[in-house]
């Protein structure tokens, strides 16, 4: 996984609450059995005119002028701004893949989904949960503001609006360490093999049937 | 001190702590389909890892399966792809306990673990799918996992969690006719809203609660995270343990005394405290119908599409218009009104037997109404179906005008050939009305298997208590 430390980059507003994976990764692209290749069909149903298929040319299909993502001013966005509840339903992990290929770097919301939040991370995509507020004013001001940016400082926890203000995140000790490490996450929990087998052997003492 | 159902689960289950109350979690079992899979199969092989524990998985492939005649095979070949690259892959690690789209005892993910007994009380249980909070319905603590979890678990047979909070939705009382566990669980997201169960395990208790079968307790803990908490749960009682008994998957003679000894302990103890509580009257439920693209946009049968301009919050006013502009629905109409082109029985929220007979019940004898183009019947698994045609439930379906499938998830959400086209309204059984979920441009109204019919008879909503 790649790491995150800090990131800058230009803002772009979904302005709408509980968006869903569905939405994020329509399901006909989920029968790709590879990790790559999701980005153009990054919220296909909204993004284009027509009807998305595997295997489409998607440099060639219509655009829908009125989707966020398609207006020139948010060309080249790798933070993504967005309403409570982002990434409710299925546990698809083609959602973050898909917004990670996108360009997305960074989600900003209220709220996020359990399963999303975690995906999130595991793919090295960060998922800021602020206040309603915060959120609210940063909608204001990318609105206001053609080419605002923000910038991403994860050791400090930190979201700094240019001007001035700050605003403050909190993120697990133990996430925020895999994510500034990039570690992979299957070895770190593998250094406890030793504590693995020694819980299996116990439970299997206990409930023999289930080994 | 006493201690929630969720509490004892999670201290079974720790094997080790980080400073920050990260737990690496043992995972008992693990449930494994097509659809979210070959990655993480893909990843053990590039880091040249092997599964921890193979008797752990059980797998079967569902999302992508026809439910029409499987004798030639996919016809799309990229969903062929995916269901072969789940064949090979369980070849080449060795998985035993495989149920491919041609064995007797295939079907949807979270049918067959329990009709199998490979969920039991007490366990952990995961799968690639977020609707894994079913298996909470006997006392396991089950939930939904995204592919880099899935590849985890198979090379560590552990995962990295934080303890949720809990939440105790109680619902006394008895539901009146026509009433089911479908009803009760949409009532409570519309109750708490779509995130009101984000970072919580909800335990569902109550005497409505006792008073549904294993079945309908599935259907419960099935659509926790619909109200979007990734577990649901209900405490071990005798229908438990009777539930599980003689299955495949079970212990026997003496393990399973000994077994259901300790399943009996896996209660919430008398004074044991919870985050949060919810007190729903089941007296006061009426069968429920979805109007909008969320599944908290939901009335009873008796109700109106709301009016946006009486919602204060900007967020979920814009919300409703956006919904009834999808939905192609007028603001203050009656959900009766709305008439249905299509009908969908299935999914795994619905799909068990107690669904098909209920179903059935309120068919026999009655046609679909003309304005019904298409009616399906998507069986949860080979053996529900079998159960079913040796009721002659089928012949019940197929009488009425309804398609008798084979077994997956179908047009729940349509990566097979079953979906909805663009401005078609569907009443279905299912579990998500998202946009574009069961087809692109598809409208869902989520209902119980009874209301279906009802609506399958009537060619719009109808109040299933009129016809039983």
């Amino acid at each position: 996984m790649d790491a995150f430390r800090q990131h800058t980059g230009l803002v772009a507003p979904l302005d709408r609450a509980n968006v869903d994976t569905d939405a994020i990764i329509p399901k006909q692209f989920l029968k790709s059995i590879k990790r790559s290749g999701f980005g153009p069909n990054l919220f296909d149903e909204w993004r284009y005119l027509d009807q998305g298929e595997p295997g489409m040319d998607n440099s060639r299909r219509p655009l829908n002028p009125n989707f966020v993502l398609n207006q020139e001013r948010y060309r080249g966005a790798s933070i993504l701004l967005a309403r409570k509840n982002f990434g409710c339903g299925s546990s698809r992990e083609h959602a973050p893949w898909a917004l990670q290929q996108f360009g997305f770097k960074a989600i900003i919301a209220p709220s996020f989904a359990d399963i999303f939040f975690n995906n999130c991370y595991k793919n090295g995509l960060l998922p800021i949960a602020l206040g309603e507020m915060e959120v609210d004013h940063l909608f204001n001001v990318t609105a206001a503001n053609p080419g605002f940016q923000l910038h991403v400082d994860l050791e400090r926890q930190v979201v700094d609006i240019p001007g001035g203000e700050s605003y403050r995140f909190d993120i697990e000790g133990f996430r925020k360490q895999c994510l500034v490490n990039g570690w992979d996450e299957i070895g770190l929990t593998l250094r406890h093999v030793d504590k693995i087998r020694a819980y299996e052997a116990a439970r299997a003492a206990k409930e023999p049937w289930l080994f | 001190m006493p201690q929630t159902l969720y509490d004892k689960l999670w201290n079974a289950h720790k094997v080790h702590e980080e400073p920050d109350g990260t737990a690496l979690v043992y995972i008992d079992r693990h449930l494994v389909h097509e659809v979210t899979s070959p990655q993480a199969f893909e990843g053990l092989e590039i880091n040249g890892r092997t599964p921890w524990r193979l008797k752990s998985i059980v797998a079967t492939a569902d999302h992508n399966v026809p439910t029409t005649s499987r004798r030639e095979g996919i016809a799309d070949p990229v969903s062929r792809l995916q269901v072969e690259t789940l064949d090979k892959n369980i070849a080449k690690f060795g998985v035993a306990d495989y149920y491919g789209m041609n064995d007797a005892r295939q079907g949807i993910v979270h049918v067959i673990g329990p009709e199998q007994g490979a969920t039991l009380p007490g366990m952990t249980v995961v799968c690639g799918d977020s609707h894994t909070s079913t298996h909470g319905a006997f006392a396991a603590l089950a939930f939904g996992i995204g592919t880099s979890e899935v590849e985890h678990v198979m090379a560590t047979q552990c995962l990295n969690a934080k303890k949720m909070k809990s939440m105790l939705i109680r619902i006394e009382g008895r539901t009146g006719k026509g009433v089911t566990a479908k009803d009760i669980v949409l009532a409570v997201i519309g109750r708490i809203g779509t995130a009101g169960g984000t970072g919580y395990a909800i335990e569902f208790a109550g005497s409505a609660i006792r008073a549904l079968s294993m079945e309908g307790r599935m259907t419960v803990c099935n659509m926790a995270i619909e109200a979007g908490a990734r577990s649901g749960l209900v405490a071990v009682d005798e229908k438990t343990i009777d539930y599980v008994k003689g299955r495949p998957f079970a212990p026997k003679g003496a393990d399973f005394d000994r077994a259901a000894a300790y399943w009996r302990t896996l209660v919430s103890d008398a004074g044991a405290t919870f985050d949060r509580v919810v007190d729903i009257d089941a007296a006061t439920l009426e069968p429920q119908v979805t109007w909008g693209t969320s599944p908290e946009m939901v009335t009873g049968i008796h109700g109106t599409v709301p009016r946006p301009e009486q919602e204060q919050d900007p967020v979920k006013r814009a919300a409703i218009e956006r919904a009834l502009e999808y939905m192609g629905l007028n603001a203050g109409m009656k959900v009766a009104d709305i008439r249905i082109d299509k009908v969908f029985i299935g999914s795994c929220t619905n799909s068990r037997i107690e669904d098909l007979r209920a179903a059935a019940g309120v068919l026999k004898g009655r046609r679909l109404a003309d304005n019904v183009k298409l009616a399906l019947v998507v069986p949860g698994s080979g053996l529900v179906k079998r159960q079913a045609e040796a009721e002659g439930l089928d012949k019940v379906f197929v009488a009425a005008g309804f398609e008798w499938r084979e077994p997956g998830c179908s047009m729940c959400l349509g990566m097979n050939d079953d979906r909805l086209s663009p401005g078609e309204r569907c009443a279905s059984t299912s579990n998500r009305n998202f946009e574009g979920r069961q087809g692109a441009g598809g409208r869902t109204h989520l209902v119980s298997p009874e209301m279906a019919a009802a609506a399958a008879i009537a060619g719009r909503f109808a109040d299933v208590r009129d016809v039983l």
